[in-house]
């Protein structure tokens, strides 16, 4: 009989839990809606930014080195990894991809000889990075979006990366994330901050003729110096909004799982139940009647 | 086909705010107002706070206010990056003092260039927003 017992406290627990894996499946679910559509309002202001980059870079007089931001200080010795993860984990891959791509990237760099630095963006990555790679570990950003991702955040982030770099503490940065494909497939994504890497995007936007005809207001620096750093929030904006729709997206898919998971034991443990039910009724049968044979 | 209008795009970070064709759009640049047509030479400037102009059939339809940012101008369309755009009809401007308040005292309480300079920059926008409802308000009555 004790046997029933254990059985119905296992149906009853792993009922409870499939309630909380659909609930957060819902709740991912509604959340990656408005994520994914914030991730989609941001891209032309990231695209535009980079294309007029692209076209002001374009402009500058050939062998002029241009704004440090830009061109970077000419080493390559120290690199900052900017590692954009969530903070809370049940979201299936999503922080081990990304801390696994950034792995690789840090031991390429030290098996090079070159010195790393890393700024995590979310706790789950830093977690996972601090037992071997601890020393590393400039600083965490914490509580990123939990109102929902806004510019502020991402300014914060690269405030203070422009600041490292004034601060000549590095010479190249790139930033980690997951980039959005779907509800169900992100992509661990490398993108070099500084210095400024034209892309194919920028390559194809508006034909070179034109591009040299740009009249400035005030002078190329000047607009060069102000946007430079805008243009990194812009990317670390982007990157903030793209890795949180990831991270809904990658817990939904989780959670779906978790539930059909949950589902699929319950049926389990229900048919066990009532076949120990069964038997021990059949049991209980028997003992009468061989009992009653028995008089 | 040769068109009389100018494609303006205004952008902010989180996302695209305005995609339309106009006849001619004012843009505050930081060194001077300057407006757009269709086929003006391309140029890309830097804008300060200020209010953006929409001319449609010679009358003003809609004005922006925008926070700063970028414009880029070729002969066909008028991109400008904002950090912020509002309606000016939208701008309160009980909350927009608050601001001024908010910005007046970091810039007392900053204690490095950096902040102190943000908070300069807070208190530019909040008073180009101040004034521009200022302006707005003397011409409606």
């Amino acid at each position: 009989m004790a046997n029933l017992k254990d059985l119905r406290v296992r149906i009853s627990s792993v009922k409870s839990t499939r309630k909380i894996t659909s609930a957060m499946k819902m709740v991912a679910a509604s959340k990656l809606r408005r994520a994914q559509s914030a991730a989609e309002a941001a891209r032309p202001y990231a695209e535009r930014m980079e294309r007029m980059v692209g076209s002001l870079a374009g402009s500058l007089p050939q062998g002029a080195p241009g704004p440090a931001l830009l061109s970077g200080n000419g080493n390559d010795r120290v690199h900052l990894v900017v590692l954009v993860t969530s903070d809370r984990g049940l979201c299936g891959g999503f922080n081990s991809y990304a801390v696994r791509n950034a792995k690789q990237f840090l031991n390429e760099k030290l098996a090079q000889g070159k010195e790393v630095k890393i700024l995590c963006v979310g706790r789950k990555g830093r977690e996972q990075l601090k037992r071997e790679y601890g020393a590393y570990i400039l600083e965490t950003f914490e509580g990123m979006g939990r109102k929902g991702m806004n510019y502020g955040d991402a300014l914060d982030v690269a405030g203070r990366v422009t600041k490292l770099f004034n601060e000549n503490s590095f010479d190249v940065a790139t930033l980690i994330y997951n980039r959005f494909k779907s509800a169900i497939s992100q992509i661990p994504t490398r993108h070099q901050l500084i210095p400024f890497l034209f892309d194919a995007a920028s390559e194809e936007a508006g034909d070179p003729a034109l591009r040299s005809m740009y009249e400035f207001e005030p002078s190329e620096e000047e607009i060069l110096e102000k946007l430079l750093p805008r243009n990194l929030a812009t990317q670390v904006f982007r990157a903030l909004l793209e890795s949180f729709a990831s991270e809904q997206g990658a817990r939904m898919t989780a959670m779906d799982n978790a539930t059909r998971n949950a589902g699929d034991m319950l049926n389990a443990l229900t048919l066990r139940y009532n076949r120990t039910r069964q038997a021990n009724i059949t049991k209980e049968l028997i003992e009468i009647i061989s009992g009653a044979e028995a008089l | 086909m040769e068109s009389n209008l100018v494609q303006f795009d205004l952008v902010s970070p989180e996302r695209l705010l305005v995609s339309e064709a106009y006849d001619m759009v004012v843009v505050p640049g930081s060194e001077g107002d300057f407006g757009v047509l269709p086929r003006h030479a391309p140029m890309i400037a830097t804008l300060r706070p200020g209010v953006i102009d929409i001319y449609e059939n010679g009358v003003i339809t809609e004005r922006l206010f925008v926070a700063g940012g970028f414009a880029e101008v070729t002969p066909e369309r008028l991109t400008v990056l904002a950090e912020e755009a509002i309606p000016l009809s939208d701008i309160d401007s009980d909350a927009t003092k608050d601001r001024l308040k908010t910005a007046k005292e970091a810039f007392e309480a900053a204690d490095t260039d950096t902040a102190r300079a943000e908070a300069e920059a807070e208190i530019g926008i909040a008073e180009a927003m101040l004034a521009a409802i200022a302006k707005m308000d003397g011409v409606r009555h």
